[in-house]
């Protein structure tokens, strides 16, 4: 099932290759032949991964009670899908990961920004951002439920805090990293302040920044099934906790995959959107 | 005096040693040139004296320690449209077209949106990048993006241009062509040239006339006036007498520089960076 949700998009990224080679050298089976074996040759891991799942239960050689077999588990996802439990969690995460997220990049970019330009705001702010940095976020887990109770509030607020590193830290980088050349240059023109951060630094600093937010889409989904499995009424979390708590195996292990397909997508996503944007970075077909 | 359109007044630039190893280092000392209006001047000197110490003060990048840079009579004080510099490593926006980076110049002069593309499409002309226009720098060759840089340069205007080793990273036919190319630009438009080279040939080519500097404190050690004869008129100037005759003037004088450069680097204190 993770196999078949992600290809798609994986085959979205790139459809360059597809159209074009059909004209080239090789006759179109030969190409199409060409392409099978290539998704065979990707998809290897995965299928042996999905086939020693299958078979190893089935054969005893570990508890079928605490690992099903992958088929029974699918069957299980597709009942979870079929009554809608399954998108009422999966909604329920989307929600918190995408708001946490949202807000860290709405945060954490201008603070960046503003980190990366003042010096002496670095100098000022830099020890106390190596503390936070170190501190993991799920270690803070219990004082966001202290102080803003078991809602919604504390795991958008955990969410909002981890991917907060990942994308203010990238946007330092970025905004520091700027060639000095450039900088030279553009100086050289007279542009003032405010036009230079403007028409220079900030757009030298997007691929940085995307970069980071990338990471921080990663450390969204991460976060928040840790924080759901801890007083949650719903989410992918919460659903895998739960059905472990009742001894439901396969619902559990259909959450799991659940959230690495999840996972998977996001960040396939945010892989192709960075790339959109560092074209200029990057050296791509020249 | 008064006729000079660039004029280095008893300049002195002394870089303050870094904490700890101590040493300041007078990159100038006591520089003064003039430089006429529509000239097309090369400054060439042995490595670390100063050149490009020189073209950052009067690009504004830099302020001297002792003495002034005057530009039409008044002292430089900061960056300014009426200076344009091209700089050795192109100093392109790599996130921008060939015609996004001309037009980069216009911007920060601010002209109206309407005007930029005839004045971009005019100036990727001049330097013969048309139909590069949406090219971005890393699809483009060295040489390309020296020109790119160049018509950014002169899209806004500059009455100087200041040119800081700007061919030394071409290969040797690229560079030749664009120092014809870069003698043409000059005589269609009619700026003040500022070049910076350790090249003797580059300078003896396109030099109206050429300062030679000694080595570290950097001084003018003589400028030297170049009488090539009707350069249009010569099918190969390099080859001839007068060329050699230049350029055997000026390697004889910085024959000694050179040396005197090379025993001075060779015990003592770390190169400064920016003195080159």
């Amino acid at each position: 099932m993770v196999d078949i949700a992600e290809r798609p998009t994986r085959l979205a990224a790139r459809p360059a290759p597809t159209p074009a080679a059909s004209t080239a050298r090789p006759t179109l089976p030969g190409r199409l032949l060409g392409l099978g074996g290539r998704a065979l040759h990707r998809s290897a891991a995965l299928l042996a991964l999905a086939a020693v799942w299958e078979t190893a239960p089935r054969v005893g050689l570990v508890d079928r009670v605490f690992l099903p077999p992958l088929s029974e588990v699918l069957t299980a996802w597709w009942a979870l899908l079929a009554s809608g439990q399954l998108a009422e969690h999966v909604g329920a995460s989307l929600t918190r990961s995408l708001t946490g997220l949202g807000l860290a990049v709405l945060t954490a970019i201008p603070l960046g920004l503003l980190i990366g330009w003042y010096r002496p705001l670095a100098e000022l702010l830099g020890p106390l951002l190596e503390v936070f940095r170190n501190t993991a976020a799920l270690a803070l887990l219990p004082v966001f439920v202290l102080i803003l109770g078991l809602g919604e509030t504390s795991k958008i607020a955990l969410v909002l805090y981890a991917c907060s590193w990942p994308i203010l830290l990238n946007t330092i980088a970025g905004v520091k990293g700027v060639d000095p050349l450039l900088v030279r240059s553009a100086r050289s023109m007279g542009l003032n302040h405010l036009r230079l951060f403007q028409k220079v630094i900030l757009p030298a600093a997007v691929p940085t920044i995307f970069t980071g937010v990338r990471l921080a889409g990663a450390y969204s989904i991460l976060v928040l099934v840790a924080a759901e499995m801890v007083g949650a009424k719903a989410g992918l979390g919460y659903l895998v906790n739960y059905a472990q708590y009742n001894f439901a195996i396969p619902d559990m292990y259909a959450g799991i995959i659940t959230i690495s397909a999840i996972g998977l997508v996001v960040n396939q996503l945010l892989v192709a959107g960075e790339r959109r944007f560092s074209t200029w970075r990057v050296d791509p077909t020249a | 005096m008064t006729t000079d359109k660039i004029l280095f007044d008893r300049v002195t630039k002394v870089f303050p040693g870094r904490r700890g190893t101590g040493g300041a280092v007078t990159a100038l000392d006591r520089v003064t040139l003039g430089v006429r209006p529509g000239e097309f001047l090369v400054v060439v000197g042995p490595s670390g004296c100063g050149k490009s110490t020189l073209l950052d003060l009067l690009g504004g990048l830099a302020t001297p320690t002792a003495g002034q840079v005057l530009v039409d009579g008044e002292p430089v004080t900061g960056p300014g449209l009426d200076r344009g510099i091209v700089f050795q490593q192109y100093a392109l926006l790599p996130w921008r077209t060939a015609a996004g980076n001309v037009a980069f110049g216009l911007e920060a002069k601010g002209v109206p949106r309407a005007d930029r593309a005839d004045l971009v499409a005019h100036h990727l002309e001049l330097v013969g990048l048309t139909g590069f226009a949406d090219r971005y720098p890393h699809e483009l060759s060295g040489g390309m993006k020296q020109r790119v840089a160049i018509a950014r340069s002169l899209a806004y205007d500059p009455a100087i241009l200041l040119m800081d080793e700007p061919f030394a990273a071409l290969d040797a036919q690229t560079r030749d062509s664009l120092q014809d190319e870069l003698v043409r630009i000059w005589q269609a438009t009619g700026k003040t040239i500022v070049f910076i080279t350790h090249g003797i040939d580059e300078a003896v080519h396109l030099g109206g006339r050429v300062a030679v500097m000694t080595s570290r404190p950097g001084r003018i050690k003589q400028v030297i006036d170049i009488e090539l004869g009707d350069r249009d008129a010569q099918d190969d100037v390099r080859s001839s007498d007068a060329f050699r005759h230049h350029r055997h003037q000026i390697w004889t004088l910085l024959r000694d520089e050179v040396r005197a450069a090379q025993s001075a680097e060779r015990p003592v204190v770390p190169e400064e960076a920016r003195v080159g």
